[in-house]
């Protein structure tokens, strides 16, 4: 039974657990007391004092999210001195804030913008000091903007980068009136160790730190009537898109988002969904055959562990932070991109399409997809294989900007071919996904039969923890895969980047013997991805992880290598995985890049 | 370049490879480079297996150290109210004339650089200016050029 404190707020008792928040005592009541700096993710920081309030007995107003509640407190949220108080502040930092709201990526999604409404904040009380702060924007990075005068230093994302991901490549520069967020040297975002993960992005309460949006490129596509073009949507996506159009966290929108595009004026609606299912089959065979070298062959050039190499935020923090490891990555490329190539070469030719004339557009929960789509790794189909990558904020752009009434629209499929998925595809988009549904191929491949879990459910790999381990020994296999016979399959799972630097560690010094590790960029996987509607908390990743697995368990179809579509393109075009044409078109290979 | 590299050893393996040995450590690059150049904070970075922005940020919050190259000698005088009441000003003017160069600059051959700098605490003998780490106080002009004359001389 763990302690618990009790406090007055407003007059009303309230009991919560000790260690718990002023804060926190204030939601239980639904006492809803504004805050800037604070974010259920990171740790407290305390610094944008917007939350304060009145401690009875106290000699100054005190910061509610790092205020532990202490018994006997008689706390006020509510006084004059309080909303004075919170007034000058959000006055002081919008005297310092470039408050062109109009201008702004994030206008009417701006937590600074809605304090400022919510206290009617219409006139100057200190002097502005924009025009002589002399203030930087960067906008060379393809994922991420980065504007300093919308900046109110509150270092949301400087803890993001530091506490979630490891990375730091934001960090604080200066002291006093000149502070600011910097990276090293205040080089240029795309030419430091940013991952381009975009939680920055995601939890910067102003529009300082915003996605590179390419809403305008896709509507000119759109309208270019000599332009064919081609839409993918990633497994994310379409459990959270409802979100930034009026629905609930955790709703299912697949069939609205379908009729939304072809709404839009996209000419086919196409799913990354089944390349995520070729990634299986891809995937699976190369580690079948990565395990086959190691293990029987006592190949040393061939590495195991391999990591997937879905995410590609973690394969930018491999190749910054552990480069010698980029041989243990597995050379499949993202779905996007596996479908970026095939888009341009198998989808033209079955549709009689002039590849020049396609424009291959995708829409991804993530920031650092625009990243990828514009390494020239990515060009294998003689074309950049994906042109414009856009957030599932940016379509909810497009879709408010068509005049679309989204939750009255009807469900629609996806067009055929390359539209038809399985369960095992949706579920990449939550962390342990890929490997749930590479067991659930690979284990039927080895031994002819399901993998032994009720349901298909690969509960063990499943969950929010950092990190997860799960082994399953093979038995009983099949003749030709009997060299594996009695192997136990250990694998790990990691999601958020500092969880990734925990099992690269443990791999590093010997601690972890794993054959195969999954990991993906963002905490939760992709539904608490860079690119997916804000805000997201723990409580959102939660519901999206579950609207992932319900979504999963509905399919008609939930293991990737029965997916019709995928035995189609082996037979009319890719051969068989690990084939000729698939390291032509769907493998790649990764980059070194300098640690700081 | 092999010589930070060296450096950044040597007072690596003196003050320990943790987040506390920062300090020290760019303090040490300062005593011996006048400045932490991008290279020598990379270089820190690595040796501490720390991210580069962290280091960046700790040594922009330090005014004593230095993210640009300085001169030999660091000449910094004290700003703050007492010695601006006691004629900082004066003395910055005759500091300028002297060494042909404003405040922020550095001096042709590298030999001094002029800053302006918070409270040193000698308030009570203002106006007061540092030269590296040797405080001269009560400053007159005569003082200051006599000062500035042995540094061209002597040093």
């Amino acid at each position: 039974m763990a302690n618990t404190v009790n406090l007055k707020i407003d007059g009303i008792d309230v009991s919560v657990e000790a260690g718990k928040t002023v804060l926190d005592a204030a939601k239980e009541l639904n006492i809803h007391i504004p805050t800037l700096c604070y974010h259920e993710d990171l740790c407290v920081a305390g610094n944008c004092r917007v939350c304060v309030v009145e401690q009875e007995g106290a000699r100054n107003l005190v910061a509610s999210c790092a205020m532990p509640a202490q018994e006997g407190m008689i706390i006020h949220t509510n006084t004059h001195k309080v909303r004075n108080a919170r007034r000058h502040v959000v006055e002081l930092l919008l005297s310092e804030h470039n408050a062109d709201c109009t201008k702004c990526y994030k206008n009417k999604n701006c937590e600074l913008q809605d304090l400022a409404s919510e206290m009617v904040i219409n006139e100057h009380m200190f002097t502005d000091l924009v025009p002589i702060k002399n203030y930087t924007k960067d906008q060379q990075s393809p994922s991420i903007i980065k504007d300093d005068s919308r900046c109110i230093r509150c270092q949301r994302c400087v803890r993001t980068c530091s506490e979630l991901q490891h990375v730091s490549a934001l960090g604080v520069a200066y002291k006093g009136d000149h502070m600011k967020i910097s990276t090293f040297f205040e080089n240029p975002m795309y030419d430091v160790v940013c991952t381009n993960c975009g939680q920055c992005v995601n939890r910067c309460p102003t529009g300082a730190l915003i996605e590179k949006n390419y809403i305008d490129q896709v509507w000119d596509a759109i309208y270019d009537k000599d332009k064919h073009v081609i839409v993918q949507t990633a497994p994310a996506t379409r459990i959270a898109l409802g979100e930034d159009l009026g629905m609930e966290p955790g709703e299912i929108v697949t069939g609205k988002m379908a009729a939304s595009l072809r709404r839009l004026g996209f000419d086919s609606v196409l799913d990354t969904d089944f390349t995520a299912d070729l990634t299986i089959m891809e995937e699976g065979t190369e580690l079948l055959t990565r395990l086959k070298k190691a293990l029987v062959d006592k190949d040393s050039s061939v590495k195991v562990p391999m990591f997937t190499s879905c995410s590609p935020g973690w394969i930018k923090f491999i190749e910054h932070q552990y480069p010698e490891y980029l041989e243990n990555l597995s050379t499949c490329k993202s779905p996007q991109q596996m479908f970026g190539a095939l888009a341009k070469t198998y989808y033209a030719q079955k549709k009689g399409l002039d590849p020049s004339k396609i424009v291959s557009v995708s829409i991804m929960p993530c920031t650092a997809k625009k990243f990828e789509a514009a390494r020239p790794e990515m060009r294998d189909s003689g074309y950049q294989d994906v042109d414009l990558g856009i957030t599932t904020r940016e379509l909810a752009v497009m879709i408010k900007q068509a005049g679309m009434d989204f939750e009255k629209l009807p469900d629609e499929g996806f067009d055929s071919i390359m539209g038809d998925s399985t369960g095992a595809a949706v579920i990449f988009g939550a962390t342990g996904g890929v490997m749930e549904a590479a067991l659930r191929t690979a284990y039927e491949l080895i031994t002819g039969r399901e993998v032994p879990f009720e349901n298909l459910d690969i509960t063990p790999v499943r969950g929010m923890e950092g990190v997860r381990e799960a082994s399953i020994k093979l038995e009983g296999l099949l003749p030709e895969w009997s060299f594996l016979e009695g192997v136990e399959l250990k694998t790990a799972v990691a999601h958020g980047l500092t969880n990734a630097h925990q099992i690269m560690e443990a791999i590093k010094k010997g601690e972890a013997n794993y054959h195969f590790v999954e990991v993906m960029g963002c905490p939760g996987g992709c539904i608490g991805g860079g690119g997916q509607p804000i805000p997201t908390t723990p409580e959102i990743r939660k519901k999206r992880a579950e609207a992932i697995y319900r979504e999963d368990t509905g399919m008609k179809i939930r293991k990737s290598h029965e997916n019709p579509e995928v035995a189609q393109i082996y037979k009319e075009f890719l051969g068989e995985p690990l084939g000729h044409k698939s390291h032509e078109l769907l493998h790649t290979h990764y980059t070194k890049r300098k640690r700081h | 370049m092999p010589e930070i590299k060296e450096l950044v050893k040597g007072l690596a393996d003196k003050h320990g490879r943790t987040r506390e040995s920062l300090l020290p450590i760019l303090q040490g690059i300062i005593t011996e480079e006048r400045f932490i150049s991008d290279a020598a904070m990379t270089e820190v970075a690595r040796e501490l297996d720390m991210s580069a922005a962290l280091v960046y940020g700790t040594a922009t919050f330090y005014s004593f150290l230095d993210t640009k190259p300085r001169g030999k000698y660091v000449i910094r005088i004290c700003r703050t109210i007492t010695c601006d009441m006691k004629g900082k000003k004066q003395i910055i003017k005759t500091l300028e004339d002297l060494l042909k160069v404003k405040v922020g600059e550095t001096t042709k051959d590298n030999k001094f650089t002029l800053l302006e700098t918070n409270c040193l605490g000698w308030c009570h003998k203002g106006p007061v200016m540092l030269i590296n780490d040797e405080a001269y106080t009560e400053l007159t002009d005569e003082k200051v050029s006599e000062i500035i004359g042995d540094y061209m001389k002597n040093k």
